[in-house]
């Protein structure tokens, strides 16, 4: 049967991947830059982690490998895109095509079962009798759900209560003002670019090394790097709604995996059951969903007149007008 | 040391073109270098690539087959590309537009029997309607609503592939597998080969006459965008959209207008792939042809002319590419190829300079 605690608890273990990839793109947006390259970053992520853990036998290290792959690959966006100054658009579609294809090759003749160690998983005491949330957020799961549970207010008392996170949205509203008191442009922009690219990178591993082992091709990821740019416009660039969001999807993906294994419900056959056709509507739902919750987060910023930084996607140039 | 950028006035003519051809030299031996490295003898794979795609007339022909989707994709893309629309989704208004192509068979929405001069246009109407109408779902709501176009796109791709899945396993499945049954003859679009007896040497080619779309499509948007009123006011958009405000153009209706034109060209690919190629739907229809159409596009700067010399060229890649191992290798030089391309365009815009100290920039 379909039990609501379990269904929230796997929500937030497959979150989490989500909640990474979201973060790590709010930093980078936050700071100005705009990198579509997540899903490539996240891919790339996913089999260095997976790759490495299954050769060294020790997915810590697959973790750290993954992290440095994302934060390699979105390097060269920075390099592209504020050294270059070429367009965020283009260089992050390519990041992801070169992510796509790179992560491909490496990853072939890699075995798709989960013949990997994964990383622990355990109860943290006392937290997790709390009634109802307790068992959500706090039974038999991955270290990396704690370390996801852990970042989201460090992200945000990083942008919004310090002094480098003033910085940093300083830089992404008004570079021109922010290099005018000293601030580094430059330097910043780069190192929340890397930010995000290590939390992408940490997206892919959790997938491979935590959630659910094994590479599949692209499939591994199948699109999660572009929910998790979804979501960041939902968030409206806020970390704590990114997770709330992401938490969401992760129980709105194992409800539909769990729907998908009940012959009836309430006494109605499940159309949706594994093996019939109905199931690819259930397919959809995430990504329709991530279109309704662009929608709503569009309509918010347009209302309230809040949204993206004001400097997203433009290249800093100094003494350049509307810097 | 210090590098900087110093913007050029005006770049001299020959060296866009240059650049782009280095580029793309470039990033075939940054692949090399890859390939190298993950164990595999470049040198002999991109020959490989070269006699697989250009090798003798049959394997030519093939190769067109491949550049056909790709042309009509990519010129969708340049056209949305050029207002600034970022259409990523070809690929899903591709698989609508073979959808719809093939309803019209096995609905049926055309009677079996019917001639093939009815089910024909038939199909490119309706492949053309299903792409317009994915394509019209992003370009309403950025026009009315300013959701970012991007991720609309890109998520409907991933609809359109489980509504495709939805058909090929459920009504329309043949005996449960994951495939349609085979289109009759009548919804064939005639391939050179059909012709072969009249003249014996088109005998095994496969091009079909969506290349004759494809090239038709190519003439008609070259003619339209840079000949007319139409096309004048679309650039300007994509050029300075405050201008064109200013200028009184409704910009909201141009963006839903060329979302849907794109839609139903990547629309008209997918129909041409069906009816030309596979004479039946399947849900792998498509190896990433709208994905490869972005680059496409990018490729060819948005030239209609230009997006055919790059497809023939992605078309060689797809084609060698089924059989290289690993299976990524085309995808991956593609993502190079690109990379090398932004940066060649960084060269075109600007002037290079090493040392000295940062003057104050006005």
């Amino acid at each position: 049967m379909i039990d609501l605690t379990l269904i929230l608890a796997a929500g937030v273990a497959s979150g989490t991947i989500l909640l990474f990839a979201a973060v790590g793109e709010i930093f980078a947006e936050r700071a100005g830059v705009l990198n579509l390259g997540v899903e490539g970053m996240m891919l790339i992520g996913a089999v260095a982690g997976f790759s490495v853990a299954a050769s060294t036998g020790d997915p810590w290290v697959g973790l750290v490998v993954a992290m440095l792959g994302g934060g390699l690959l979105s390097l060269v966006h920075a390099v592209i895109t504020i050294h270059f100054r070429a367009d965020q658009v283009i260089s992050g579609l390519a990041l992801t095509f070169l992510g796509t294809g790179l992560a491909r090759v490496l990853g072939d003749g890699l075995s798709s079962a989960g013949a990997v160690a994964t990383l622990p998983r355990f109860t943290v005491p006392v937290f997790a009798d709390i009634p109802f949330m307790g068992p959500v957020l706090f039974r038999e799961q991955s270290v990396l759900t704690y370390v996801g549970l852990l970042l989201v207010p460090l992200a945000w008392y990083w942008i919004d209560r310090t002094r480098p996170g003033l910085h940093l949205r300083a830089v992404g509203e008004r570079p021109g003002a922010a290099d005018a008191q000293g601030i580094g442009v430059v330097r910043l922009r780069y190192a929340y670019v890397l930010v995000g690219g290590l939390l992408a990178g940490l997206a892919g591993a959790t997938i491979t090394l935590a959630i659910s082992p094994g590479w599949f091709g692209d499939q591994t990821v199948g699109g999660r790097g572009w929910i998790a740019i979804g979501l960041v416009i939902f968030a409206q660039w806020s970390p704590i709604r990114a997770a709330l969001g992401a938490y969401l999807f992760g129980a709105i993906f194992r409800l539909i995996l769990d729907l998908q294994g009940v012959p009836t419900i309430l006494g109605v056959v499940n159309p949706f059951q594994a093996g019939r056709s109905a199931t690819f509507f259930l397919e959809m739902l995430p990504y329709l969903f991530v279109i309704v919750v662009v929608i709503i987060g569009s309509r918010e910023a347009l209302r309230r007149r809040v949204g993206a930084p004001a400097a997203l996607g433009i290249p800093y140039v100094r003494g350049e007008r509307g810097a | 040391m210090t590098i900087r950028f110093e913007p050029r006035g005006e770049a001299p003519p020959w060296l866009s073109p240059v650049l782009t051809l280095a580029a793309v030299v470039v990033a075939l031996a940054i692949g090399a270098v890859v390939l190298a490295f993950v164990g595999g003898d470049p040198i002999r794979t991109y020959l490989h690539i070269v006699d697989a795609a250009f090798g003798d007339i049959g394997v030519l022909s093939d190769t067109l087959v491949k550049a056909t989707p790709l042309i009509l994709t990519g010129l969708a893309c340049a056209l949305a590309f050029r207002m600034r629309l970022w259409n990523i989704g070809a690929e899903g208004q591709f698989l609508l537009g073979a959808w719809g192509a093939s309803a019209v068979v096995l609905w049926p929405i055309v009677p079996a029997g019917t001639p093939a001069v009815v089910v024909i246009p038939a199909m490119m109407l309706a492949g053309a309607v299903a792409g317009a109408v994915w394509g019209l779902i992003p370009g309403v709501l950025k026009a009315r609503l300013g959701v970012n176009e991007i991720i609309t796109t890109l998520m409907l791709n991933y609809v359109a592939l489980a509504w495709i899945q939805f058909w090929v396993f459920g009504p329309w499945s043949e005996g449960g597998f994951q495939q349609t049954v085979p289109f009759a003859r009548e919804a064939w679009l005639p391939r050179l080969t059909d012709f072969a007896d009249q003249f014996p040497l088109l005998a095994g080619l496969t091009t079909h006459l969506g290349l004759v779309f494809a090239l038709v499509a190519t003439a008609v948007m070259s003619v339209v965008v840079s000949r007319t009123r139409w096309g004048y006011e679309m650039r300007l958009i994509g050029d300075n959209a405050r201008a064109a405000r200013y200028a009184g153009i409704d910009i909201a209706r141009y963006v839903i207008v060329v979302f849907a034109i794109s839609g139903a060209l990547a629309g008209l690919a997918g129909m041409s792939e069906v009816s030309g190629v596979v004479h039946r739907l399947q849900d792998r229809i498509s190896p990433g042809y709208g994905f490869t159409a972005i680059i496409i596009a990018y490729l060819a700067r948005l030239g209609p002319w230009r997006v055919v010399v790059a497809s023939i060229l992605f078309g060689a890649l797809i084609l060698a590419g089924r059989e290289i191992q690993p299976s990524g290798v085309p995808a991956m030089i593609q993502g190079i190829i690109m990379f090398c391309l932004i940066a060649a365009d960084v060269l075109v815009r600007y002037r290079i300079r090493l040392g000295g100290r940062v003057a104050a920039t006005t």
